[in-house]
Formats: C-alpha cells, structure tokens, sequence
C-alpha cells in the first residue's frame, strides 16, 4: 500500500513533494517581479541624491535619508493653492462618492435580493452586463450631459457620476443572497416590520463586510483616478492631481519617487487591516449563468 | 372519524372558490405583486435613476451621435453610415488603433486571467498569515494608484536607468537604449506593465472562491482514485468555482479592453510612431482635440462592442464548460 503524507499529524492528501517544490519555485519567481519594482520604488523613494546616479544603480541604500520627503512637503507649501485645500478635496469628494454609494447601492441591493419585486431580476441583469463594459466607453456621452445639466467645473461632477458604480452593489447583492436566509425576513414581515426597517435594523448589521468591501472598492477608484478631466480649476481638484503636478513641476527622480510611495501607502495601508473581511465578500462573487 | 374526512374534504374542495385563492391570470399576479412590494421600487429607484443617467443615457446617446456629425457648438447633423464608413475604409490611424487594442487585450486579458487564478490556487495551501501577506504582494500593485510610474525609473532612457545599467555592467549593450521611445520594445513594456498591474479584483475573487471549496469534496475526491492535485483541480476544483470564475473572466475581459493609461504616463502620448496608439487614445483626440463628437462616438460604439461581444462569447463558452 501506498505511503501516505502526514503534516502535523494530519493526512495530506495528492500532494508530492516535487509539485510542492515546483510550485513554491514558481511563486517564489512571480513573487519577485511583483514585488521588486515596488522595492525598487521604495527604496529610491529613500536614496540621498549622490547614489541617485551610480550605473548600475544599486539595489540596497547605503546612506538613506528623508531628503526626497522632505522636498517634497517644501515644494507643497509652495503650491498656488494651498495643499491642505487639495488634501480637503480629496477627503471631501471620497467621502460623498462611497457615502452616496454606499446609501444607494445597500438600498437597491437590499430590493433586489430580498423584496424581489417583479423586474427585479431584469434590473440585475442590466447590472451584470455593466460590468462588461468601462467607463471609456461612458466618457464622451458623460461630456454631453455634464455640460446638459451645467456641471462642468464644480465637485459634483466628481461625486454623483460614481454613485452609478455596480461593482459594489453586484457585491453586495450577491453577498445578501448568501448570508440571509429568506425565512428571517419572512418572520419579520409577519411580525409587521416594514421592508425599509428590515434592511436597515436586519440585513444591514449582518452585511458589515459587504459594507467594507463597497467601501473600499469606491474609495480606491476615488482616491486613484483624482478629479474628473472635466474639472478645470485647481481649488476643486484633488491630492492625487496636486502631487501629479509637483512632480512634473519638480522634476527629480527621488521627489517623484516619494510622492508615489506616499499615495500608495493609503489604499496599501486600508487594504492591509481590511483583507480578510474583503475576501469574505469576494467569496460570494460568482455570476450565475 | 368519516364525518371527519369528509368535513377536510369540503373545506379544501370549497377554498380555492373562496376570495384570496381564485386562479387569476399571470398579468393580475404581476400587478398584484407590484402592488404589493411597492417599497422594493421605492429603494431601487434612486439608484436605477444614477443608473440610467450615467449608464444607459451615455450608450443610448453614443449610438445616436455616431450617426451624425456633430462639434458640441451646432445641432447635430444626421448622416447616416459616414462615421462608420470613414473609421473603416480612410481612417488608417484607426486601424492601427483597433489592431493595437486587439492585440493588448488579447495578450493581456488571457494572461492576466490566467495568472491571477494560478497564483491564487498556488498560495491556497499556505498557512493564513503567510497567505495574507502573499496576497497583498500580489494584490499591491494594482491598487496603488501611480505605483507603475517606478517602471520608467527601471526602463529610463539613459545609463542610470536600471535596466540600462545593468545590460551595460553585464556587457550585454554598448549603449543605453531609449526604451520607451523605441518602436520595437514600446508594446512589450506596456504589456508587462498592464500585467504587472492586472493582478486585482478577479484575484481576490479566485482566492475567496478557493477557500470556499469545501474540504469534504477533496477527500472524497481521494478515495474515488483522484491520484494528484492536477486531477484534483480539473475535476473538483474548477467546476466548483464555475461562477466566481466567470465573475473574473468578466472583469478582466473588460479591463483589458479598457487599456491606455498606462501607455499615456509610460511613453508619452502619442507614443513613437503611434505603435502603442489604441481606440481609446483615438476616441480621447478626435474629442478632445478635434471635436468631432460624432466621430468620436463612433469610435467608442466600436469599442463598446469589441467589450460587450468578446464578455457574451466568453461567457456563454464559459457556461457550456462541464455541460
């Protein structure tokens, strides 16, 4: 009879050594060019200006130094707006972009898994199918109708557009139909709840990861994309657009560097103490044919 | 005991005739059905509202406008099939364009799906906490906004470039190469870097979905004679995860066909000779810089059918996997 493979006194099962070694190889290969240009990035973002130009430039620092940072803050106090009013623009426009979303997207997701009204099923596969599509697609057709409704030009451009995002109530739809059983909804309607105070005393506090994850979702393609193209002056756009431009007014190699460790440490940092509930969420992701 | 019976079978013979359970027609229950649930539209309306005005209206509004000359200063003039005829038969750049954008998507869409389902199942088997920090290797670049922008640090034009000084120490070039402005290394670069970056939403989605297989189906899966994790994956794994990846193969269809940013920070716009020039840089001159709203519209119908047909054709080929 055939050996079998004990780890930590447990039976593994259809594992040999050889595939484990292979795949680890593998990882291990993947995991360095995914993670070497974020290393490199890092630590240029820290090198002193000297060791900036060796050829070949070397892959350790050997005198680092906060000069880039500190740069870099010099040239945001000399910003012709403010910093801090970019960095209010930033805080303003992601919040009321992943409140609104949150609000609307709980509201319909809510409706359409557990009221089931009739269309219900239509309404979400209209959803599903915009998710094939991008915003690119979107883009020209949104001019027109910023201009139609006199948006061009003011904070609103930046928020309610992303208030139509799916992704998130895809997510969160999908994440209901998984985790709340029709039958507790059924008790409290015979209970005489209403359908509004079911979704907002019930299903709402049993979805607090599908909460996060439409969160996050929003935020990060607030916080990357900046402002929208159509904002023209500089007091309505955001951090992102700011530090762009400090860095192609500013010009080093090290400023830029720094900028970009900076603006990355925050959707780096939001994601690191909010991973296990997103993948919660992203276990109830799948698309029924 | 027979009084009984019989009084059972009198009420249930006599109640469909009375009131609430009269057989109605299918359109009275819908009726009475949207009479009753009335909150459900309630809720859902605010968002089909966002919905219609930044989703439908676009689309519907794209389809309209690509029929006609229009410059956003005079009322649009109907033309028929011009558009269409022009991008197609004199327009060369948009062929370039269109081939660009297949090749990009062909190459990284797949590569992208992929890879992200592969590491995904690779790192399955760690131990969670090795895991978490795996994923966020993995994860990382993808959603740290500009973070590409290091690849012009590694691919700079001159000798302290990373790249360039390396070849250089190791002999292999005489002289830095101008990466990024070079036709033939333009493409590449880009692709790699869209890979680079690729690794997002479909992989967390891939590892949710792995962890949700539930452990019972593998050592079932033993003693039924699967003989090693190859078979194992093909045989319980995958069509246990049919839906989430269908999920993903959505997603990364539609960003691969969404690609351009990457080219414009990397190589400029346009790039050298308009090698890395796709429908999205083209849409985004005629209406930017042109104003020819109409045209540009018709660029991005192209565009919006190359999406929607390639997400269909995948995703019905995807449904008959296991069938």
């Amino acid at each position: 009879m055939k050996r079998l493979r004990t780890k930590k006194h447990a039976v593994v099962l259809n594992r040999s050594v050889g595939g484990d070694t292979a795949i680890t190889i593998a990882l291990i290969i993947f995991g360095c060019f995914m993670f070497l240009p974020v290393y490199y990035l890092i630590i240029t973002a820290f090198k002193p200006i000297g060791e900036m130009f060796l050829t070949p430039p070397n892959f350790y620092i050997i005198k680092p130094t906060f000069q880039n940072f500190i740069d870099l803050f010099a040239s945001m106090t000399s910003t012709w707006v403010p910093i801090s009013r970019y960095i209010f623009n930033t805080i303003f426009i992601s919040l009321g972009a992943t409140i609104g979303c949150l609000v609307i997207g709980s509201l319909a997701a809510y409706s359409i898994s557990k009221v089931r009204f009739p269309g219900a099923n239509t309404v979400f596969q209209l959803i599903v199918y915009s998710l094939m599509i991008s915003s690119t697609v979107t883009g020209i057709a949104h001019f027109i109708i910023f201009v139609g409704l006199n948006w061009l030009n003011t904070y609103t451009i930046s928020i309610v557009p992303v208030w139509a995002s799916t992704l998130g109530l895809y997510l969160m739809k999908n994440f209901i139909d998984a985790n709340i059983a029709d039958d507790m909804i059924e008790a409290a309607r015979i209970d005489g709840c209403s359908e509004f105070r079911i979704y907002l005393t019930i299903v709402m506090p049993l979805v607090k990861p599908a909460w996060l994850t439409l969160m996050i979702t929003v935020f990060q393609q607030v916080w990357g994309a900046g402002a929208s193209n159509y904002v023209y002056s500089d007091n309505l756009k955001t951090f992102d657009d700011a530090i762009n431009s400090i860095i192609s007014a500013s010009g080093t190699q090290g400023a830029g560097a720094a900028a970009t460790v900076l603006m990355m440490s925050v959707p780096i940092t939001v994601f690191v103490i909010s991973q296990s509930k997103i993948i919660e969420t992203y276990g109830s992701s799948g698309m029924k044919d | 005991m027979s009084d009984n019976t019989a009084a059972i079978q009198d009420t249930q013979t006599t109640e469909p005739e009375s009131g609430s359970n009269k057989t109605i027609s299918r359109w009275q229950y819908t009726k009475r059905e949207m009479k009753r649930k009335w909150p459900g539209y309630v809720m859902v309306a605010p968002f089909l509202l966002m919905f219609a005005a930044f989703t439908i209206l676009p689309v519907v509004l794209s389809f309209l406008l690509s029929f006609t000359h229009f410059n956003m200063l005079e009322w649009p003039e109907f033309c028929l099939m011009d558009n269409y005829i022009r991008l197609f038969l004199e327009d060369d750049l948009f062929l370039t364009a269109f081939q660009n954008t297949l090749i990009f998507a062909l190459t990284t869409g797949p590569l992208s799906y992929i890879l992200s389902f592969l590491l995904a199942w690779f790192i399955n088997e760690l131990s969670p906490k090795i895991r978490s920090v795996v994923t966020l290797i993995f994860y990382g670049p993808s959603i740290s906004s500009s973070a590409y922008l290091v690849w012009k640090l590694i691919f700079q034009g001159d000798i302290y470039g990373l790249a360039n000084g390396w070849l250089m120490k190791l002999g292999i070039a005489s002289q830095p190469t101008v990466f990024l402005q070079h036709v033939d290394y333009i493409m590449p670069i880009c692709i790699i870097v869209s890979i680079w970056t690729s690794l997002g939403t479909a992989f967390l989605s891939f590892i949710a979905g792995l962890q949700g297989v539930r452990k019972e189906l593998y050592e079932a899966g033993a003693v039924d004679g699967i003989k090693n994790r190859w078979q194992e994956l093909w045989y319980i794994t995958l069509p246990q995860m049919k839906n989430i990846l269908m999920f993903g193969a959505v997603l990364s269809i539609t960003a691969a066909f969404g690609f351009g940013g990457i080219v414009d920070a990397l190589c400029g716009n346009p790039s050298t000779d308009y090698v890395a020039w796709t429908l999205q840089h083209h849409m985004a001159d005629y209406m930017n810089t042109r104003f020819e709203v109409g045209y540009a519209s018709c660029i991005s119908i192209v565009l919006f059918v190359l999406m929607f047909g390639s997400n269909i054709l995948i995703k019905n080929a995807l449904s008959k996997v296991g069938k």
